[in-house]
């Protein structure tokens, strides 16, 4: 498919760095342009090498993405495969024209790897649900106007046929959100305390009692973008009714790029290892050479397989949990390598630093990868039972009510 | 770039699959690795005559299909998943790519026509006793005589050298590295057996002493014409590799659903079921890298050296850590004899070290992306 819009000339019509953030992405939103890999009305079914072609014409003029986040790449795909249409038409358009900002609220503390497991609970109240609970691992909480939220709402129910998915408004009384802070010294999660919150019964995405189908959307695509399967602009300005970032002028946010963006080994993010290891004299060092090479494979591959992918001849089933456990060895690979390459370097961060503190953002991020959005080890058990076909564990009959299954714990946290 | 096999493609490789399995079932297999030929020769004309395997690659003016290397790609990956022994990877993969990189239509012309046809068994001889697969480790010498040449020395390592039609030899002359085409039954060629850990690929050690040779493309001139035949091996190779891993990881994931420990099948243990998953991930990310280098051989792309080298290292990991988990997921029945696993872990590692090693291929790698 060719493209149809001459980016370039588009970019010099609108593109104007003293225009508001909000104006700026409503321009974007109209032009189809804010994600143009969805289909009509609100993208232009581009593929991702024309994407890609948007993304470098943007960055090249040093022009500010779209709204990204979670509303962009978690709610609006599983809206737009679940939703009404009347939900579609109130919520989407305001995605992708960055007027709210929105988070994920699937996470506990006790429910992990065993998501469904969850504890959060919804109860009905004429045309309302009433949602009392705890979430965790919430990144832009402190951002969201919505979350998508997956919450228990019949406890007599199987363990997966009792949850129900909501566009849960997050901006009310009842609703705390508290940053939680990681091992990187940042707080890019938060902690979500709801008690007695209110989500309208028109706000339920799916149907009642039908959200784990509802999240596996979610979940899928979630793989496949920490997989790599997502382009996106760097966009420093967070979307949504919160952060403030609407009124700014939308030349005022650089090329800074998002700090989960670490968790991403790009191409060129490997040309730049390559560059670090020449200026530090190290591709002298077979073992460095080795893994440089090692690394640029993998990279390739990935986009190989990412290629494969969309002709349909990669058709396991499973191409979310590959993508997602390659990248989990593709960040470990580069940490190690590029921790080499410093050598004591390494152990100074900050901006003066060679590489400019990246490598080190990476050392420090490269765990996250294989936890979030599904561990390794879950991935590894999806790919076995699902794609393979192997037998589960043994565990309790599947009809068993969730309320009889014993319940998932949390060891006690140490005093803060 | 398009990824997807044409529907012709997919035929083909299903009317291979279905040959091979009712010619070279693993009972054959078996039956012949056991012999010195290592093949059965009515089962090499019938692939000749009715698949036309031997041609695809040869234009159809020398006689032969004029596929592209997508085809062969194809072909290799079912044969590799097979376990067919024989000389089809020699012949196809390097005889008849270093005569296409030749540059010399009259050695084309004469020696391209048998191959398509089947009637010629052919293999390169490069690497000698120090197993090095670059042309520094060439030292066998040749030497003009009367209208033609003779070469003095030996190789080591030659596929199917033992009882080749063709065999072309990389040999130097004071021009530097040349290829030379010899009879198989040539005067003063002493052709040895070697006993392969691989069975169902033999290799032979061929002796030269004033054998009357035929020098192919100019004298001087092969390192490119073998560079060229050890890019295109190397994705042959990969997409061998490719088929003999995911026969591993049918069987695994196979075994591991019907073997019972403790009252459950094994596959329902995290331990053995992450096994396969990684096998999973790692044969996907194998075909992605072996078709992508079967796509850029074929579209004679800049992009070769660099993907054949990638796509080598890559496969012949995934592949030899799919046949050696293959047999820790079957236990002690996998380190049997009667059991199949071992014939697998013997054609991985054997491919692993064929045409250099994956930190060799590494390297090459680094080299070419410029480091």
């Amino acid at each position: 498919m060719t493209t149809e819009l001459d980016v370039d000339q588009w970019l010099d019509a609108n593109w104007d760095p003293d225009l508001a953030v909000r104006a700026w992405w409503q321009r974007l939103a109209e032009a189809r342009l804010s994600a143009p890999m969805l289909a009509p009305p609100y993208g232009r079914q581009w593929d991702r090498q024309q994407t890609v072609e948007l993304v470098r014409a943007m960055t090249r003029r040093g022009a500010l993405g779209p709204p990204s986040g979670i509303g962009m790449m978690l709610a609006v795909p599983t809206l737009l495969a679940h939703g009404s249409t009347e939900l579609v038409e109130t919520l989407v358009p305001r995605i992708l024209d960055g007027s709210h900002g929105w988070c994920q609220l699937f996470s506990e503390p006790g429910a992990g790897s065993d998501l469904a497991g969850l504890l959060t609970r919804a109860e009905r109240d004429g045309d309302e649900w009433v949602v009392t609970g705890q979430k965790v691992w919430t990144s832009t909480g402190q951002y969201a106007d919505y979350g998508i939220l997956i919450a228990r709402t019949d406890p007599d129910a199987s363990k997966h046929r009792g949850i129900t998915y909501f566009a849960f408004p997050v901006r009310q009384p009842g609703v705390e959100v508290r940053p939680l802070r990681e091992m990187t010294g940042r707080a890019i999660f938060n902690e979500v305390f709801i008690e007695g919150a209110r989500v309208p019964h028109a706000n339920v995405i799916g149907q009642v009692g039908d959200g784990w189908r509802v999240a596996s959307t979610t979940l899928m695509v979630e793989r496949m973008g920490i997989g790599g399967a997502t382009v996106a602009a760097p966009s420093a300005a967070v979307p949504g009714t919160v952060a403030g970032h609407l009124d700014r002028p939308a030349g005022s946010f650089g090329q800074a790029r998002p700090v989960i963006d670490e968790s991403m080994v790009s191409r060129q993010r490997v040309r730049a290892l390559v560059d670090l290891a020449r200026q530090r004299a190290r591709l002298a060092d077979a073992t460095v050479r080795q893994d440089l090479a090692r690394l640029y494979g993998l990279v390739e591959i990935t986009e190989w397989h990412l290629a494969r992918m969309k002709s349909g001849q990669a058709a396991t089933g499973g191409e979310g949990n590959v993508a997602k456990l390659r990248n989990s060895d593709v960040v470990r690979l580069a940490r190690d390598v590029a921790a080499r390459i410093l050598g004591m370097h390494a152990t100074v961060t900050g901006p003066d630093t060679p590489g400019g503190g990246m490598w080190q953002e990476l050392i420090l991020f490269s765990p996250a990868p294989s936890i979030f959005g599904g561990t390794d080890q879950v991935q590894r058990n999806v790919v076995g039972e699902r794609v393979l076909g192997l037998p589960r564990e043994p565990g309790p009959p599947p009809d068993t009510p969730f309320r009889a299954l014993p319940q998932n714990t949390v060891p006690a946290r140490s005093e803060r | 770039m398009n990824f997807a096999f044409s529907e012709e493609q997919e035929e083909l490789r299903r009317s291979v699959r279905r040959f091979l399995e009712d010619r070279s079932p693993m009972t054959e297999v078996r039956r012949l690795m056991e012999t010195e030929e290592g093949f059965d020769p009515a089962v090499w004309d019938q692939m000749g005559n009715q698949l036309g395997l031997q041609s695809l690659i040869v234009p159809e003016s020398y006689g032969g299909a004029g596929f592209t290397f997508v085809e062969l790609a194809v072909v290799l990956e079912e044969t590799g998943g097979a376990l067919l022994g024989g000389p089809l990877f020699p012949t196809v993969a390097l005889a008849t790519t270093a005569l296409l990189a030749c540059g010399d239509e009259a050695a084309k012309a004469d020696l391209l026509p048998g191959i398509a046809a089947g009637e010629t068994i052919a293999t390169v001889a490069l690497t000698e006793d120090s197993g090095r697969w670059d042309l520094d480790g060439v030292t066998l010498a040749a030497a003009p005589s009367g209208d033609g040449w003779t070469l003095d020395g030996h190789k080591m390592f030659v596929l199917d050298g033992h009882h080749a039609d063709l065999v072309l030899v990389a040999a130097r002359t004071a021009a530097g590295v040349s290829l030379f085409a010899v009879e198989g039954e040539a005067s003063g060629l002493t052709r040895t057996s070697l006993p392969t850990m691989d069975q169902t690929r033999k290799q032979a050690r061929l002796e030269f002493s004033s054998t009357p040779a035929r020098l192919v493309g100019e004298d001087g001139a092969a390192g490119p014409v073998l560079g060229r035949m050890l890019d295109l091996a190397a994705v042959a190779l990969a997409a061998e590799q490719v088929g003999g891993a995911q026969r591993c990881l049918d069987m695994s994931v196979d075994y591991a659903k019907t073997r019972i420990q403790f009252g459950r099948p094994i596959g329902s243990f995290q331990a053995i079921k992450h096994k396969c998953a990684d096998m999973l991930l790692e044969v996907e990310s194998a075909k992605s890298a072996a078709y992508y280098a079967a796509w850029a051989a074929a579209e004679d792309s800049d992009e070769l050296p660099v993907v054949a080298s990638l796509a080598k290292s890559y496969c012949s990991e995934a592949y030899f850590h799919a046949a050696a988990e293959n047999i820790q997921i079957h236990g002690g029945i996998g380190f049997t004899w009667e059991h199949d696993a071992h014939l697998y872990f013997k054609r991985a590692k054997s491919s692993e070290l064929l045409l250099g090693d994956p930190a060799y291929h590494r390297e090459l790698l680094a080299q070419r992306i410029g480091m």
